[in-house]
């Protein structure tokens, strides 16, 4: 076997060209909290792991046009540290904070999260209801799309070969907005979930729902923007009507497996219970805002 | 290609060792430093036998590469008695009988001392929370939750 070989460059521009002239494997390291894992029961023995905490800010969170950009190589426990990005957008903090235990949050990343591409990925359905972008960089430049067009199906994405995700943009919340994801796992902590669901909205001044986004996780190959689901609430002050449509809306979009976490018919009903859920602690937050 | 030479600090102490690019700092620790107090449990992220301090930050050493370390500061549970004099939190672990065999011990403490540092008060639920990446396959928690709990108040007086 030819030698695993370990790169840590110090730009954009030349993790890039190591990753798109690799002619064998080639995988990105961040927080490796998926990839060494992987390595470890040889599903991924790559030729080539290109290091990306060296790169200017891969670390960094900043302001930008109002929102937040999140550097690829945050980590969890990083996000949480930061005030003003857990207040802007509470829900894509607890969802990311879900994910693993205290130690695995010293490393994991939203970004790996997403390029991970599992089906479950709790911090996805929050970034997807935050309307977040991926920028990504690559052989021919540089590129912005909407988190929910990185994983296609489980464990595969849309970059091509020699690109990556850069960073991720939260942008900027309109006055009265809030979010909040939730998950169904059938114990208190480091699990994996059974069903997640992110929602993400605006309200106006008498209280009714002026926009809302809501994705959830694990219900299907990819995490899924259900915008029936949207719809339902959009124009309601969440009424027990406007929330029963919400769920059904939920519960209608699902296309899950049966597996060792839950059924189908279980996850297809729970999807309803926590948009339902989700949606009431999403409205809390933004009328504190 | 030859193995990666790595210049490190653990504990305080510069060290260096020899690695290949898929060694984890676990076995680098372990098997190249020769510093065995760090335990494997799963070698997957998921038991927390294997915690370390990476520059201040509580990881699983098993998810982290041996050529990551490369300048930063690594601390293992060989730096937490001050010689002979143990450190508040194994002096508690002993005396609430806190383990039995001992592999997810060192782990437990490393893992307790870096909630202790960040929050000097923390509530029961803090601390089962906190330490919920760290099993314990024979004591059971009570016994290392009480003990963490005594250390925080004995520390904060």
């Amino acid at each position: 076997m030819d030698e695993m070989r370990y790169e840590t460059p110090t730009s954009v521009n030349a993790a890039v060209k190591l990753l798109a002239g690799e002619k064998g494997l080639a995988k990105v390291l961040a927080g490796g909290t998926d990839l060494l894992v992987q390595m470890r029961g040889e599903t991924v023995v790559p030729n080539l792991i290109v290091d990306i905490k060296k790169i200017a800010d891969m670390k960094a969170i900043k302001k930008e046009k109002g929102g937040f950009r999140v550097g690829a190589a945050v980590s969890g426990a990083e996000l949480g540290e930061h005030p003003e990005l857990s207040k802007m957008w509470p829900g894509v903090v607890e969802a990311t904070e879900l994910i693993g235990s205290t130690q695995v949050q010293g490393r994991a990343t939203m970004t790996g999260n997403l390029c991970n591409a599992s089906p479950g990925a709790d911090s996805v359905p929050a970034l997807i209801a935050a309307g977040a972008l991926a920028a990504i960089a690559g052989p021919n430049g540089k590129r912005e799309v909407p988190v929910e067009q990185i994983p296609v199906s489980p464990g595969k994405t849309s970059l091509a070969k020699g690109e990556f995700v850069t960073s991720l943009f939260l942008p900027k919340r309109p006055k009265k907005s809030g979010d909040a994801y939730l998950r169904f796992i059938p114990r208190t902590e480091m699990d994996i979930a059974v069903v997640g669901c992110g929602i993400s909205l605006t309200l106006d001044k008498a209280g009714t729902v002026l926009a809302a986004r809501v994705a959830l996780g694990a219900v299907a190959p990819t995490a899924l923007l259900v915008d029936a689901a949207a719809n339902a609430i959009i124009g309601t002050k969440l009424e027990d009507a406007a929330l029963d449509a919400l769920a059904a809306a939920c519960s209608a979009a699902c296309r899950p497996i049966d597996d060792k976490r839950g059924t189908k018919e279980f996850r297809i009903q729970i999807a309803g219970v926590l948009a339902r859920r989700v949606a009431l602690i999403a409205r809390a937050r933004a009328l504190k805002k | 290609m030859s193995r990666h030479h790595i210049s490190t600090t653990i504990n305080g102490d510069s060290a260096e060792f020899l690695c290949d690019t898929d060694e984890s700092l676990l076995d680098c620790i372990r098997n190249e430093l020769h510093m065995t107090g760090t335990k494997e449990g799963c070698g997957t992220g998921d038991c927390g036998a294997c915690s370390v301090l990476l520059d201040g930050r509580l990881v699983c050493s098993c998810l982290v590469l041996g050529v990551e370390a490369a300048g930063k500061k690594i601390d293992t549970i060989e730096g937490m008695a001050q010689g002979d004099k143990l450190h508040p939190l194994q002096r508690n672990f002993l005396e609430h009988a806190a383990l039995q065999c001992g592999i997810c011990t060192p782990g437990f403490l490393i893992a307790a001392r870096a909630l202790l540092e960040k929050n000097p008060n923390p509530t029961e639920t803090e601390v089962r929370f906190w330490l919920a990446g760290n099993l314990c396959r024979c004591t059971g928690y009570d016994k290392i939750v009480r003990a963490v709990m005594a250390t925080a108040a004995e520390l904060r007086g």
